[in-house]
């Protein structure tokens, strides 16, 4: 790693725009398994399906609010002042690029600000064609976003920065998911929209041979080592990272909290056992959102706002 | 089986209508679909036509035709099916596939149906699909009939009647579960408020079939999906399938035979191979018992087979029964194998190897569709009324040379249904052909099926390689599942409580997080 150190704010915008940029992809395939399946299913309730992908997606919908498809479209998707929401996740990215535009490549910047500019008239395709376009452009362009991150700069501490958040946003998604479908693993159509929401659909057929199961399933999205949208996947692409990280600062026991928090929830997945893992699964996810979270205020403290938090906590912690 | 018809013209106007019971009056099944076409506007209709085929040419979704790929162009307007209806279809289908079956069994073993004279032996032995290589080889465990397509048409008065049987490797299924992709994905609005059965399932339903079906002391079969290759007309359903049951698309050459069993060359050396669902002809599949000069088969496999270490899906030797001869027979063989009553009829037929029926037909050809027995993909199909002159004349030459190889039938006029052709929307004849998956112990049909239609104006023959298209089927939901199902089914979405929704993380910086 070189020398030449990165400026926290620079550090947290690329951290940000990794979790932006994966996170309104993931939501793209969520919603978009979801819309595809309320659709093709007969007997599913779309009201219930709606409302579930609020959850999933962390916002708060009131229980005499409606829920249908155009809410979720309204809501999720095209709203520009949700960080939630496809549109407000692009938007923030964006935002982000903009002060760190020094440090990215330009055909990075090419990429995000052409994806944020054509994001009005994508919609209007959208609603013209239906929304499954719009989906296809977020992805397609989010794929673009990380090709592009892995090929056109250094991966030096900036680079790491992106595939932090992109990591830690990945596990969140993962969880979100897994959480809200966990019942419905038993009913069979539902786990190949779970699948299809997790981009893993080809991957796990191939891996499970047939003998597809709740538990497979649960297992193979938490703990395949090779799958790269798994939870256990992605925490050792953050591992690595944070221990580029923090290789640099010093050279005897100088474990981040960050390293410490993720490593710990690596070794726990790494060590489960795959057939009590349903039972167990309720207070895993919970676990690892918690580990997300902790991760998250971890790195902030330690690499965005060093300077100014820790000398108040300490005082406050008094 | 009676003496020839008199029907002669093919009158469009005399075609059952699908969607429409009187000019403007649309049957209510369909009223829902109506009303939201009626909706959009000339230009909206053709955006949405453009974006299915921008799906299709995106997700490669072709057929090969000629050395080329072609897109099989999906049309607007789905084809519906009540609930009631499709009941009476997929039983009839059912029956079908388990008389046929029983048929295959006893013809490539005992054959009490020739002693019992349900149907002369000679014409089994001489079929051109008859094949020698599989009597004797009884599979243990699976049918011979894994997967079957029943092509049914729907006639005048408005009954489905089976055109053929399709029991070597009917192909089809992967525009059904793409068209229903397409559909749902650029026509959402058609679907809200109509509980259609899903298609999705068809992969898994196989797959568990195919597992099934492998020899008995195997635990945890390897199946195999066989494809002749990627110039084979269905290669793109080949890829499709194997990937939805994530199992491995091989060819040939990637498999060899040691010691009578089948071996996957892998990186890792030689892997078993338990359950081949091969998409190869059966005179290509051994170079050793049938074409020596196939490239695309297995030497060996056939004696794998009979060893009982590998199961073949679809059986060996099915095309007997395809042989539209043998179709004759059909419901002559529901009645003895099942004791029941066909519940789905023929189209009229009329066998010209019986001398009395060839002197009354032989003279008026052009008042019937003939038929080669051994012919697939619509190859050889004369329409009598369509005909040309000359046509008909060369035609009478090879069936007076052949009588057995031949069939007449009574020209139908298929029902229609408005198609959208060079932006407007105008009746087209179409057919149907469900699929059937046996895993032994039940007959499963594929909720709707391929809807195929003939684009000419006037067209009868619908296959993909004569100019057709096809049409996303639909089967609407009972009112009675319905009422069953969402017990079962909403415990597939079990949101959080409104409240303990987790928030998403964001920025410190985050404009929305500034405002506040």
């Amino acid at each position: 790693m070189s020398d030449q150190r990165l400026l926290s704010r620079v550090a947290e915008s690329l951290y940000w725009i990794g979790r932006y940029v994966e996170r309104a992809d993931g939501t793209a395939r969520i919603i978009n398994a979801y819309i595809h399946r309320i659709a093709e299913d007969p007997f599913g309730d779309a009201e219930q399906a709606c409302r579930a992908l609020f959850a999933i997606l962390g916002v708060t919908l009131e229980d005499d609010e409606p829920a249908t498809t155009d809410v979720v479209l309204d809501g999720l998707v095209f709203s520009r002042d949700s960080p939630s929401a496809i549109a407000g996740s692009l938007r923030a990215a964006y935002e982000n690029a903009r002060r760190s535009r020094e440090v990215i490549s330009s055909e990075m910047w090419v990429c995000i600000n052409r994806t944020h500019d054509e994001l009005p008239v994508r919609q209007i395709d959208a609603q013209k064609v239906g929304a499954a376009s719009y989906f296809r452009f977020v992805s397609d362009r989010a794929a673009q976003f990380s090709g592009l991150s892995d090929a056109t700069i250094s991966h030096d501490e900036g680079w790491h920065f992106l595939v932090l958040g992109r990591s830690i946003e990945r596990i969140d998604m993962t969880c979100r998911l897994l959480d809200a479908q966990l019942v419905g693993l038993h009913s069979s159509p539902d786990w190949l929209t779970l699948l299809r929401a997790a981009g893993a659909m080809e991957s796990y057929l191939r891996e499970s041979h047939g003998s597809a199961s709740a538990e497979s399933l649960a297992s193979f999205l938490l703990l395949d080592r090779l799958f790269p949208r798994s939870v256990f996947h992605s925490l050792n692409v953050a591992d690595n990272s944070l221990e580029e990280l923090t290789y640099s600062h010093s050279r005897v026991g100088d474990t981040s909290n960050a390293r410490r928090t993720i490593g710990r929830a690596r070794n726990r997945l790494e060590y489960s056992d795959s057939h009590t893992l349903v039972a167990e699964l309720p207070e895993l996810l919970d676990f690892l959102e918690q580990t997300c979270a902790s991760a998250n205020d971890e790195i902030t403290t330690r690499y965005f706002r060093q300077v100014i938090a820790e000398p108040w906590a300490t005082e406050r912690g008094v | 089986m009676g003496m020839g018809p008199s029907h002669v013209e093919i009158d469009p106007k005399v075609a059952w209508d699908e969607v429409f019971s009187a000019p403007g009056k649309p049957r209510p099944i369909y009223r829902k679909v109506v009303d939201e076409i009626g909706r959009y506007g000339e230009g909206e209709l053709q955006n949405r036509f453009d974006q299915l085929g921008r799906t299709f040419r995106e997700r490669g979704v072709t057929f090969a035709h000629d050395g080329e790929e072609r897109p099989f162009p999906l049309d607007l307007i789905p084809r519906i099916i009540s609930a009631v209806e499709w009941d009476t279809l997929a039983s009839g289908i059912r029956q079908r596939v388990l008389a046929l079956e029983a048929f295959l069994g006893d013809v490539y073993q005992k054959g009490v149906c020739f002693d019992d004279g349900v149907i002369p032996r000679h014409l089994i032995t001489s079929s051109q699909h008859f094949c020698r290589e599989a009597v004797g080889i009884v599979p243990s465990n699976s049918p011979r009939i894994t997967v079957s397509g029943v092509d049914l048409i729907r006639d005048e008065e408005g009954h489905f009647r089976v055109l053929e049987d399709n029991l070597r490797i009917p192909s089809g299924v992967s525009y059904v579960i793409e068209n229903r992709r397409a559909m749902t994905q650029s026509f959402g609005s058609l679907f809200s408020n109509q509980r259609v059965h899903p298609v999705d399932e068809y992969p898994q339903r196989l797959l568990a079939a195919l597992r099934r079906s492998a020899p008995e002391e195997v635990r945890d079969p390897t199946v195999v999906v066989l494809t002749p290759g990627v110039h084979n007309a269905a290669y793109f359903e080949h890829v499709l399938l194997a990937r939805l049951m994530g199992v491995e698309l091989v060819e040939g050459s990637d498999l060899v035979t040691v010691g009578n069993r089948v071996q996957l060359r892998t990186t890792e050396g030689e892997r078993p191979v338990h359950v081949i669902y091969r998409r190869v002809d059966d005179e290509w599949l051994d170079p050793v018992h049938f074409r020596p000069d196939s490239l695309i088969g297995v030497a060996g496999v056939v004696n794998a087979a009979r060893a009982n270490t590998v199961t073949i899906a679809n059986a060996l030797g099915n095309g007997v029964a395809d042989d539209k001869l043998i179709y004759t027979f059909v419901p002559d063989l529901i009645r003895y194998y099942r004791n029941e009553e066909p519940i789905l009829k023929n189209v009229e037929s009329y066998r010209l190897d019986d001398p009395e029926i060839f002197n009354d037909v032989i003279g008026r050809l052009g008042q019937f569709v003939v038929k080669p027995v051994d012919g697939s993909g619509g190859k050889g199909i004369v329409i009598g009324p369509q005909a040309e002159e000359e046509t008909l004349l060369a035609l009478r030459k090879d069936v007076e040379a052949n009588p057995r190889g031949y069939i007449a039938q009574r020209p139908v006029a298929l029902s229609t249904l408005p198609t959208y052709v060079d932006g407007k929307l105008a009746p087209r004849h179409v057919d149907l052909r469900p699929f059937a998956i046996n895993d032994g112990r039940d007959v499963w049909v594929l909720p709707g099926g391929l809807t195929r239609v003939a684009l000419p104006e006037g067209a009868l023959v619908v296959n993909s390689s004569q100019g057709g298209g096809s049409k996303d089927t639909w089967v609407l939901a009972s009112p009675e599942t319905f009422e069953d199902a969402p017990a079962m089914r909403t415990n597939g979405y079990h949101p959080r409580p409104a409240a303990n929704a987790i928030m998403r993380q964001v920025d410190p910086r985050h404009p929305s997080e500034a405002e506040q």
